[in-house]
């Protein structure tokens, strides 16, 4: 779609923004010393710890990613906010505590308290960067969909905006100031949420015929599938389609469309062959949209404007039928919401694609009338769709998504030295039942929000991601700036947090403890913000490479790979007595090889991130977590059962 | 202290993980399931996943008033 900025929108975001690294410039005096920067100085309150969790852990992914897989898939996304927040309850129960007793800075600070190990301090120092890195990419690609509604620029601004605007947080300020933009964007996301919320059910819902900008897409027949069938100029008079129709030639005749044209204004339509029995079929206008091969887009045959009025994409995503006839429902109660949907029958959109024999790749988008109880059942997206049938291999790489989702919470790096900012075990528990209440709150909201998403007239059927702003705007342009606005600092916040993790990592972990450097404290706050700077740049990079890829769906990846490599040292170092450092260094070694491996090799990312359409990949399904997360403990106690008896000798006094 | 909140924590995950296991495989194993409407027009894997949410945020504060109590008696 064509986005064109809006003066109160940019002028309101701008103002958010600046507002927010205002107040992290003026925390920044609080940060002249490691502790100050690295861990707040362990004084920070823990009810706005707790919120500044909400702040960190809801990322772009929970807000732009949640909400677009519900508003196109349903129930499905809905799977995501479950598994997400189950997550905390093992970092709340498992983790929180004894994790605050033992460390100082960071993750392998914690790891390391019993050891006093540089295989371990390595080792975890890399999958920290590991984690992170990967746990990046969605936040710049939701942060270049933010962008584009709001500014209209392109994505690649969007995230060169953000790597600029965090590096400047991170580098300014760090711990203190990352909490307190945490807090105020997590509390204010929360509230924000919540009031668009009342405003869908306020709304409730009304029949549409088409999205927001009123174009009707056609229907016509039935015609004999026999008629579609013609070489030549021969064409055959089909009532109610715009133009005449073409011959089906090249890829177009593989699949089950056909084109039509009105040669006086050179105009192409595309219509869906659906069929209604074995002779007969309905024509179902459908959108297409070319990327040709010298890099010009097409939307429906015509090159894309820039201009509103200009040929762009219809906006869709609206309810064609509800119950008993009814036109609209006025005001609906959080439960009547439900049930009305449940009754309703909404347009959903399919997508089918080709690459031409010059190179030119097509994406046709069909209309799918869908009823509301089927958008309310798991199943929907295409990677997910295995678990309604009978094999098992679909099944498996579905538990083994909701595991990683459970297990990477407790794993997660960024969320781990936020247990480093509060003062003692009590604040970290505190503070995690804070974070609780208020993630649990937003993600209950994710499902009306989504599915408010889907029946607005609003959606881009090219970018999931894109839902949440697009409803917002669909509602009123203030409230578009306001959330737009949030959803850039939530970006801001994760990316800084996950930056300064990182940073942690690079300076205490990699260069003081394995090289061996001792550096003065302003010296290892100099260190660190070097790091930031080049992990940033990483992070710019990998953002403009991931367009248009779920951002939800990007984040249940690095879920994996924290719990893969993470997980198992954790939880065995403070059940298990018998974990030797040698069991440690092997099973993150082992978990964060086995699990990135497993990624890069699945068809999932030959075919998104390689493009390689149709490849299956070299494993037998795309989520690694059933078979790592086990893999790393697994090798975590075969080695510590080998090696146990040198540590008996060695270091018995160090426990 | 530190042992009694270590244990009341690990009862209340293995009450938590029993919840969201059944849910995993229940949508696994027996999706259809999960279109039956206990409440009219409202279907199970509705219910099911406002539940484990709310379950999560219920047994937090359990949690942290068993452990709260605890402290006032060893303060």
């Amino acid at each position: 779609m064509i986005y064109e900025p809006s003066v109160i929108a940019v002028v309101a975001f701008l103002a958010f923004v600046g507002g927010t690294m205002g107040l992290s410039f003026y925390l920044a005096g609080k940060a002249k010393t490691s502790a100050g920067y690295f861990a707040a100085h362990g004084e920070i309150p823990w009810f706005v710890n707790g919120i500044a969790f909400a702040g960190d852990y809801l990322s772009a992914a929970s807000f732009l990613g949640i909400c677009g897989m519900i508003a196109f898939y349903g129930y499905d996304g809905f799977l995501y906010s479950i598994g997400f927040l189950a997550g905390w309850i093992v970092a709340l129960f498992v983790v929180a505590e004894p994790l605050k007793r033992l460390g100082k800075f960071t993750f392998a600070d914690a790891l390391d308290a019993k050891f006093d190990s540089r295989g371990i301090k390595l080792v975890v120092g890399i999958s920290t960067l590991a984690v992170s890195i990967f746990y990046l990419i969605p936040q710049m690609v939701g942060a270049g969909v933010l962008i584009q509604p709001l500014l209209g620029f392109p994505h690649w601004v969007g995230v060169l905006l953000v790597g600029a605007a965090v590096v400047t947080i991170v580098v300014s300020a760090g711990m203190v100031s990352t909490t307190y933009v945490q807090f105020l964007k997590g509390s204010l996301l929360v509230v924000f949420s919540f009031i668009l919320t009342m405003m869908i059910l306020a709304k409730g819902f009304t029949v549409q015929e088409g999205g927001m900008d009123e174009y009707k897409f056609t229907e016509a027949g039935p015609f004999l599938i026999s008629e579609l069938e013609f070489e030549g100029d021969d064409s055959p008079d089909l009532a109610g389609l715009k133009g005449s129709i073409l011959p089906r030639t090249g890829e177009w005749a593989k699949l089950p469309y056909i084109q039509t044209m009105y040669f006086s204004k050179n105009t192409e339509y595309t219509y869906r062959i659906s069929p209604i029995n074995d002779t007969e079929a309905m024509l179902i206008e459908c959108q297409t949209f070319t990327k040709t091969v010298d890099g010009n887009i097409l939307v429906n045959g015509e090159p894309k404007g820039t201009k509103k009025g200009e040929p762009e994409l219809h906006p869709v995503g609206y309810i064609s039928k509800l119950p008993d006839g009814e036109k609209e429902t006025g005001p609906l109660g959080p439960v009547e919401f439900f049930q009305k949907f449940h009754q309703s029958e909404v347009i959903l959109w399919g997508k089918d694609s080709f690459t031409a024999e010059n190179g030119d790749v097509t994406a046709i988008y069909y209309q799918k009338p869908t009823a509301g109880s089927e958008v309310m059942m798991p199943g929907n997206h295409p990677k997910f769709a295995g678990i309604r049938g009978d094999k098992l291999i679909p099944k498996l790489n579905f538990l083994s998504l909701m595991l990683a989702l459970f297990c990477g919470t407790a794993s997660l790096p960024h969320i781990l030295i936020r247990y480093y900012t509060v003062k003692d075990e009590a604040s970290a528990r505190k503070s995690t039942i804070v974070g609780i209440g208020a993630i649990g709150f937003f993600y209950v909201l994710t499902l009306y929000l989504g599915l408010g998403a889907m029946v607005s007239g609003a959606m881009d059927v090219t970018d999931t991601n894109m839902a949440a702003p697009l409803l917002a705007k669909s509602m009123n342009i203030w409230l578009f700036a306001i959330i737009s606005a949030i959803a850039f600092t939530t970006v801001l916040g994760t990316v800084s947090g996950l930056i300064l993790a990182s940073a942690g990592a690079v300076t205490r972990d990699l260069i003081m403890n394995v090289g061996g450097v001792e550096l003065s404290d302003q010296q290892q706050v100099k260190v660190a913000k070097i790091t930031s700077v080049v992990v940033g740049g990483i992070a710019i990079v990998l953002g403009i490479l991931f367009e248009g890829m779920n951002v939800g769906y990007l984040v249940g990846w690095a879920f994996s790979v924290a719990a893969s490599a993470n997980l198992p040292a954790l939880v065995m170092l403070l059940f298990w007595k018998g974990t030797t450092k040698q069991g440690i260094i092997a099973a993150v070694w082992v978990g964060m090889i086995s699990s990135l491996g497993w990624i890069l090799l699945s068809g999932d990312t030959f075919t998104s991130v390689y493009k390689i359409v149709g490849h299956p990949g070299y494993v037998p399904f795309s989520q690694p977590g059933i078979v790592t997360i086990p893999l790393g403990f697994l090798t975590l106690i075969v080695v510590s059962l080998m090696t146990k008896k040198t540590n008996d000798g060695t270091s018995v006094e160090t426990t | 202290m530190q042992a009694r909140n270590a244990r009341i924590g690990l009862r209340l995950f293995a009450v938590y993980l029993l919840f969201y296991t059944g849910f995993v495989l229940l949508n696994a194993f027996s999706p259809e399931t999960m279109r039956s409407t206990p409440i009219e027009h409202v279907n199970l894997a509705t219910i099911y996943g406002f539940s484990l949410i709310v379950a999560a945020f219920v047994l937090a504060i359990l949690y942290g008033f068993l452990c709260k109590t605890d402290e006032e008696v060893q303060g």
